[in-house]
């Protein structure tokens, strides 16, 4: 038996091992003189036994210098002189013996093994110990922007995990055989297996099996609902809280962005064959860069005068950067993707002509029609819908009026109707813009509300009232025809209508007055009629959205595709990224099979 | 970026001619129809119509009076410059058929989107008569061209200063007494005029077309900005017009929209005059 000093230690949080049989403690100090002495025997000339646990609570390496010709036999108590090799476990990577030793986590003293094989890094607790302590990790939120300070900026609200948190978070994750989470992501991520790259901090790994999957990963993980998604189907959340998927994802999308170490891929096999793409929203980007990959030559026509749609115009700065999206758009132009902005599919030309063109065509344009609510006054200056609103802040920078040019809708009383994200952007973004008070007018309660939790918390935090159970019925004007006050009435909720929920009623004689000088009627969109002008023979359904095969999402024309709200009216950017994956699919076989 | 290739100032410098380098617009723009124009980075979105289109050299003329901060801005703009965005063609086309006999209103830049329309109806074989007024002589444009078109012209000003003296509603007035084959009005210009001539109009019972100019802001129907009142409901205007059957079209409400950032334009100014 030889004696040996351990020769290097390094920890990050103070991890306490004792010994299984007599309960000492191996003392632990960072001071080379006195540290852990093992007594072992080893065959080989030098061994790391490198103790960087799964769990970011410790992380401690030991190097072991040997005399050659030893032989592997013991790992020995220094007080009780008795071996730690135990046969309760085999290494899971090389099936050696392991050692046993005592370690102290979460104010519990947990047996605790390590391999001693050269090159051998493997260690761990047993299943079950694993188990209990990753449910006793709380789950990490991101930390945020002060809602005092955040109300007078446009600068993002969470400043997102940071790697310490992001790991801890990661260590959450119970790595299930059956992974639950996957099913709930409407593009399938592999979750549980960029978590684990992530937590071995192959950060670079875990951001390409995103994106195998999901090519916007930075935009997802920022504006996905998670809650009603993966995250919903988490095992830890029947007890706890789930594993907050969504904020991890952000973080590695942002770790590769701001690394820089995004990299192009070389597309092996291009074809000559041309798709075309209508709308560059989040919808078409996946499409685009599916069949780019797949060597198609793509070319996206875009109507407004920047790539991004919804994610440009409609989602607010404070929630979406736009050099994110940016730099998402300046991936997709990289690749090789050809960008047409200005161009109005059906007026500058048809869908007809485009598939004289093109082999497919992809229709990805949104629901770019505002709906109203058909009430008196509705017409009354300083009522906006949301689409407008939002496209004067975002896209056209009118909350930096007058460097812009374009005028920014101002009031001191804000009202917004209606209760879904978009009604939570707007309140938000007229906080950031100057008004006094802002109220959410919402005619079911909250439960129905189809906004995010987040978001209707973010909202709440920052100070926006809620007017539930009460729906607007006439908008009143002064005599230059400004709007200056709101008639409402109260509403009671009825039995469940189609959608499940309970169908609002109104109160009889409830009628109010309340006094706003800016509404914004954030009631959802409908079908933009442009591009059916010019293409009637498209069928569509009682609601007027396009009418698809939901596999192939291909229309009633041949070789046009279609997805996204569309196809489903007002949904989410994941939806729309889910559809256009599906139909990058269907492209991609029909014209493949074809010769 | 689309070149401008040739400039032209008129009346008195206060309204503005380019014709602009847009092929792909320019063989698929027809008469009614509306481009929307972004001068630079900051720029507004600003909707244009269209005066003449040339699809052979891949040219647009566009016409517009100097109002606020971003039309002085394109004044400022010198052939050989460029825009940032040129978007179209948006809206509706006008609907284009022989009728018969047609009078054609137009007051002030009204009469660059009414030169299209002309042109148009006339080509389609109609009998067409031309009604064009300014403030003053200097003021008047496009004379010229619409005298090649119109079978008959009537000129007015509001001082006088050239042709009969008044507003274009009575020669119209006069028109609809002594003619009855008169098919149909079409009236462009400032939306008071457009207003009287409606009045006018719907008392001998002629459908009378009109086109609009509401604020914008995408003018793809995305926003909503631009809506009116037509017939008890909203429309709206760049996608279901910008040309409506005037006795239905709500015109206070639409004045009253029009002036909703007069302040606005006049910080927007200033600023850029600091």
């Amino acid at each position: 038996m030889l004696d040996y000093d351990v020769k290097y230690l390094r920890y990050k949080t103070f991890l306490n091992t004792y010994c299984p049989h007599c309960n000492n403690s191996f003392n632990v100090k960072k001071d080379n003189k006195e540290l852990l002495v093992f007594k072992a025997k080893f065959k080989k000339q030098d061994i790391d036994i490198l103790m960087s646990p799964y769990l970011d609570v410790f992380e401690v390496e030991a190097s072991v210098p040997l005399n050659e010709g030893d032989k592997l036999s013991d790992l020995i108590c220094p007080h009780c002189l008795k071996s730690l090799i135990t046969e309760e476990m085999k290494c899971d990577e090389c099936n050696t013996k392991v050692a046993k030793l005592i370690i102290t986590a979460y104010s519990k003293l947990l047996p605790f093994y390590i391999c001693l094989q050269h090159g051998c890094e493997w260690h761990g607790l047993t299943k079950a110990d694993e188990r209990r302590i990753k449910l006793k990790i709380p789950r990490q939120e991101m930390p945020e922007q002060d809602q005092k300070l955040r109300i007078h900026n446009f600068v993002e609200v969470p400043y997102g995990l940071t790697t310490e948190l992001a790991l801890l978070e990661a260590g959450r994750c119970l790595q299930c055989k059956n992974p639950k989470c996957v099913d709930g992501c409407p593009v399938n991520i592999d979750i549980p297996e960029f978590i684990r790259l992530l937590c071995e901090e192959k950060f670079n790994e875990a951001a390409k099996k995103i994106k195998e999957r999901n090519v916007l990963p930075a935009v997802c993980g920022r504006v996905c609902p998670q809650e009603d998604q993966c995250e919903k189907l988490c095992i830890l959340g029947i007890r706890d809280k789930p594993v907050a998927i969504g904020n991890l994802e952000r973080f590695i999308a942002d770790f590769e962005r701001k690394m820089d170490l995004v990299k192009i891929p070389i597309i092996k096999s291009k074809t000559n064959k041309r798709i075309a793409v209508i709308g560059s929203g989040p919808g078409g980007i996946t499409v685009a860069a599916d069949l780019t990959l797949l060597g198609y030559s793509v070319t996206i026509f875009e109507a407004l005068h920047q790539s991004g749609g919804v994610l440009v115009y409609g989602i607010p700065e404070f929630r979406l950067p736009k050099s994110i999206v940016n730099f998402e758009i300046d991936y997709l132009k990289r690749l090789g993707c050809k960008i047409e902005l200005n161009h109005v599919i059906g007026n500058i030309h048809t869908i007809d002509e485009l598939l004289e063109n093109f082999e497919a065509v992809y229709i990805g344009v949104g629901a770019g029609l505002p709906r109203f609510m058909k009430i008196p006054g509705e017409n009354l200056c300083n009522v906006f819908s949301a689409n407008e609103y939002l496209t004067r802040i975002n896209l056209m920078k009118a909350y930096k009026f007058p460097e812009y040019d374009t005028p920014l809708p101002k009031g001191d009383k804000v009202a917004v109707i209606g209760g879904g994200n978009v009604a939570m952007d707007c309140a938000r973004n007229a906080l950031r813009t100057g008004a006094k008070e802002v109220t959410i007018i919402y005619r079911r309660s909250r439960i129905e509300m189809p906004a995010r939790n987040e978001e209707i918390h973010h909202a709440e935090e920052e100070g926006v009232k809620f007017k539930l159970l009460t729906n607007p019925i006439l908008y009143v004007g002064n005599d230059n025809n400004w709007v200056k006050g709101v008639e409402c009435v109260n509403m009671k909720l009825g039995k469940p209508d189609d959608s499940g929920r309970r169908r609002p009623v109104v109160i009889k004689d409830s009628n109010f007055y309340q006094e706003y000088n800016l509404v914004i009627v954030a009631i959802g969109n409908g079908p933009n009629p442009i591009i059916f002008d010019s293409t009637p023979d498209l069928e569509r359904n009682k609601w007027g959205y396009i009418e698809v095969n939901p596999e192939t999402m291909e229309t009633s024309k041949e070789f046009v595709y279609a997805g996204g709200d569309i196809v489903t009216g007002s949904a989410t950017v994941i939806l729309a990224m889910g559809a256009g994956r599906a139909a990058a699919n269907a492209i991609h076989k029909k014209l493949s099979g074809k010769n | 970026m689309y070149e401008i290739i040739q400039k032209q100032e008129m009346a008195k410098g206060t309204i503005v001619k380019f014709i602009v380098n847009a092929p792909k617009i320019a063989v698929k723009i027809k008469p009614g129809q509306f481009v929307i124009i972004r001068v630079n980075e900051t720029g507004e979105r600003i909707p244009l119509t269209v005066a003449d289109v040339d699809p052979f050299s891949g040219t647009i003329t566009i016409i517009f009076q100097v109002v606020g901060k971003s039309t002085a801005l394109m004044r400022s703009l010198n052939a050989g410059d460029f825009f940032k965005d040129v978007v179209g063609p948006l809206g509706k086309a006008a609907h284009i058929e022989k009728l018969g006999t047609i009078i054609f209103v137009g007051g002030g830049t009204g009469i660059a989107i009414l030169h299209h329309i002309t042109k148009a109806m006339k080509l389609a074989g109609n009998y067409v008569i031309g009604i064009i007024g300014a403030r003053e002589k200097e003021m008047l444009i496009l004379e010229e061209e619409m005298n090649l078109l119109c079978d008959e012209m009537v000129i007015t000003t509001d001082d006088g200063s050239y042709g009969q003296q008044g507003f274009v509603t009575q020669p119209l007035e006069k028109y609809l007494d002594e003619r009855h084959d008169v098919k149909e009005v079409y009236a462009i210009g400032p939306i008071i005029m457009m207003k009287n001539v409606s009045n006018l109009t719907k008392k001998y019972g002629i459908k009378t077309m009109v086109s609009l100019n509401p604020i914008m802001v995408d003018g793809t129907g995305m926003c909503g900005c631009c809506r009116v009142t037509i017939a008890g409901s909203t429309k709206f205007c760049c996608v279901d017009g910008p040309d409506f059957e005037a006795s239905e079209i709500d015109f206070d409400e639409l004045e009253k929209r029009n002036t909703m950032y007069l302040k606005e334009e006049k910080d927007a100014l200033l600023f850029s005059i600091k």
